[in-house]
């Protein structure tokens, strides 16, 4: 047993009926890490953080908090604590009532209590409110109270269900920072489940990426995003252009790739492939720079004419037809200076990207 | 729609809707109208204003002890009926119950069943269980009538408040014993209220079953149709029966604004 960790999935699996939602997950979660589950709905993500609330119990497998087996504990007795999706708010509690819930067997005077409620209020930005009713607050304001009510048990692990989903994207953006800021004041591990892929990066050490009850990959945002391991994740996790290609030659540092419609791409590449493996060549879409006039070299750009175009203020996206038979390749570009024109459909566009943009992946 | 419109010349809805008030009110009121007229006839012109008949029904020991029986049989009911209500509405709506569908369409029987075909068929049960007709079996066929309605307002009550409240009272540190009284009763109470007063009310209303299962004890409606044969009773009956009327009016009504006040507050504490 690590002694890092706060969490220890082992072999974790759940089946309801003949449905599998969890299936052999085994991972670990460190002391004091904004973890993340990240996954599109269905994946088991919200199993998971249910059985570790206790609300679920685990078909087969264990689950530790703290170094202890917790399978058979009901929720009660476990040191974590959770913000549900809709907040749970106590409709005949005041936000006092509702913090104070989870503090009656904790053996404080009640002037101790107060004091401490003050301060919790003082924490979540909701000073003077203790005496609101429950159908009073707004959305941001009961989110902020159920975080209260949940931190002021000092859970070794504070568990959060998509708590920002029902939020606006301005407020969801604020809860976001206050949220990491938190966190790394109060030094709690949050397990936090997600299905928005920007909200996971912003916020997480690390994500656990899910799909169909596994988890495919468990690494840091930018690893994630940069370096995924998977085609799954790769298109998961922001947009992705995937080119078919097939590998030529691989030394210790460097891979070249056949492919159709880039020609030969040479990158970096960790794992090894033997010579004619079948290959995805991947590109993000603001790593394929856009330029609308002849290049003076040949050679060095790829040209393709526009399928279409979609303005989105800070930054626009084309669909470029590199050959008719394929797919259009996505590619962004940042509206660096103000313009007014147009881009036309089916004018030429010519493409450039650097070798180390690619990223090389399984296909099977 | 006719906001504006002047209520002297009213429209065909209007109309409609006095129409409808009258029917459904004009008999009911006869009741206290009658039961203020000095005399015993109940006819029109009205003679004189009295509270003879008040103070007859108060001094008829008989009458109160209908009165009594009525009352108690109403609490023991709706008591009972409100908890059996509340334990069938939880299992219903928060556990995975095997059969749901069929248990609940047989709950809700009684609800169906003429009252009549009810009466005689528990009288032929009971007497053929060789069990002595008492307010006992009164109560027992109050119990079955009133249990649907009462399992009816409190499983929407139930359906209306989110699983994650009860979870989180657990999340919190309580046991599952608990969180049903710190979170679960509270939030249903409105409907635990509205359950009493309406489960008592039916059993005190309640005619056909008592009179086929109530021995030589009647309950008060029972009493009054046998008052109704003697004319000099009569008018001490309709004093009680407005009585009655203002008792079930005001209870009916507390009920319906306890529970649109809980509706309320669930709305406006939505997200």
């Amino acid at each position: 047993m690590n002694l890092d960790s706060i969490i220890d999935f082992q072999d974790v699996s759940k089946s309801f009926g003949k449905v599998t939602a969890v299936d052999q997950v085994s991972f670990d979660i460190k002391r004091g890490e904004f973890f993340s589950l990240l996954g599109p709905s269905g994946c088991g993500k919200t199993t998971l953080l249910r059985m570790v609330a206790g609300f679920e119990v685990p078909s087969s497998g264990e689950i530790q908090i703290d170094g202890q087996p917790m399978s058979v504990s009901p929720p009660n007795q476990r040191p974590v604590n959770m913000v549900f999706q809709n907040y749970a708010i106590f409709p005949h509690l005041n936000v006092r009532g509702n913090i104070a819930f989870g503090m009656r067997k904790s053996g404080m005077r009640k002037s101790e209590l107060d004091q401490r409620i003050d301060e919790i209020l003082e924490l979540i930005k909701l000073p003077g409110y203790g005496q609101r009713a429950a159908h009073e607050l707004s959305g941001g304001q009961r989110q902020r109270v159920a975080l209260a009510r949940a931190l002021i048990k000092e859970p070794k692990v504070l568990l959060l269900d998509e708590p920002l989903g029902a939020l606006d994207k301005k407020l969801r953006e604020q809860m976001q920072i206050e949220l990491r800021q938190l966190q790394k004041k109060l030094d709690i591990t949050f397990l936090f489940v997600t299905h928005d892929q920007e909200e996971a990066l912003t916020l997480s050490d690390r994500i656990a990426v899910m799909s169909e009850g596994k988890v495919l990959e468990i690494a840091e945002p930018n690893e994630l995003y940069e370096s995924p391991s998977s085609r799954f994740v790769a298109d998961f996790i922001g947009a992705m252009n995937f080119f078919e290609g097939r590998v030529i030659s691989q030394d210790s540092s460097k891979v070249s790739i056949a492919t159709n419609l880039l020609g030969d791409v040479i990158t970096t590449c960790k794992k090894r492939f033997p010579v004619g493996t079948r290959v995805w060549v991947a590109i993000r879409p603001e790593k394929l720079i856009p330029q609308f006039n002849k290049p003076e070299l040949e050679g060095t750009h790829l040209k393709g004419t526009m399928a279409a175009s979609a303005y989105l203020g800070d930054r626009s996206h084309f669909y470029v037809h590199i050959n008719n038979k394929e797919e259009p390749v996505l590619v962004a570009m940042q509206n660096l200076e103000r313009s007014t024109t147009a881009v036309q459909a089916s004018q030429n566009v010519w493409l450039r990207w650097s070798n180390s943009a690619a990223i090389i992946l399984e296909r099977n | 729609m006719t906001a504006n419109k002047p209520w002297w010349r009213p429209d065909g809805f209007y109309v409609y809707a006095v129409l409808y008030l009258t029917f459904i009110y004009l008999p009911v009121l006869f009741l206290p109208l009658f039961s203020f007229n000095d005399s015993k006839y109940i006819a029109f012109p009205l003679k004189g204003f009295t509270l003879q008949w008040y103070s007859e029904m108060i001094n008829n020991p008989s009458m109160l002890n209908a009165l009594a029986n009525s009352v108690k049989i109403g609490l023991v009911v709706a008591i009972l009926s409100t908890i059996f209500g509340l334990l069938a509405a939880k299992a219903v709506t928060r556990y995975r119950l095997p059969g749901r569908g069929p248990i609940v369409g047989f709950i809700m029987i009684p609800l169906v069943i003429p009252e009549i075909i009810l009466g005689i068929s528990l009288l032929i049960l009971i007497s053929l269980a060789n069990i002595p007709l008492s307010l006992l079996t009164v109560g027992f066929a109050h119990l079955l009538l009133c249990i649907p309605f009462s399992m009816l307002v409190l499983v929407s009550r139930m359906e209306g408040f989110d699983r994650s409240m009860e979870e989180a009272g657990l999340d919190l540190g309580e046991n599952a014993w608990m969180t049903f009284w710190r979170v679960t009763f509270p939030i249903v109470l409105p409907g635990i209220v509205a359950s009493l007063l309406l489960t008592f009310t039916i059993s005190f209303d309640e005619f056909v079953l008592a009179f086929f299962l109530s021995s030589i004890e009647p309950t008060l409606p029972v009493y009054i149709w046998s008052s109704l044969r003697f004319p000099s009773k009569l008018p001490a009956t309709l004093a009680l029966g407005a009585t009655i009327f203002l008792i079930s009016f005001v209870i009916v009504t507390f009920a319906e604004w306890v529970r649109r006040r809980g509706v309320r507050l669930e709305s406006t504490s939505g997200i």
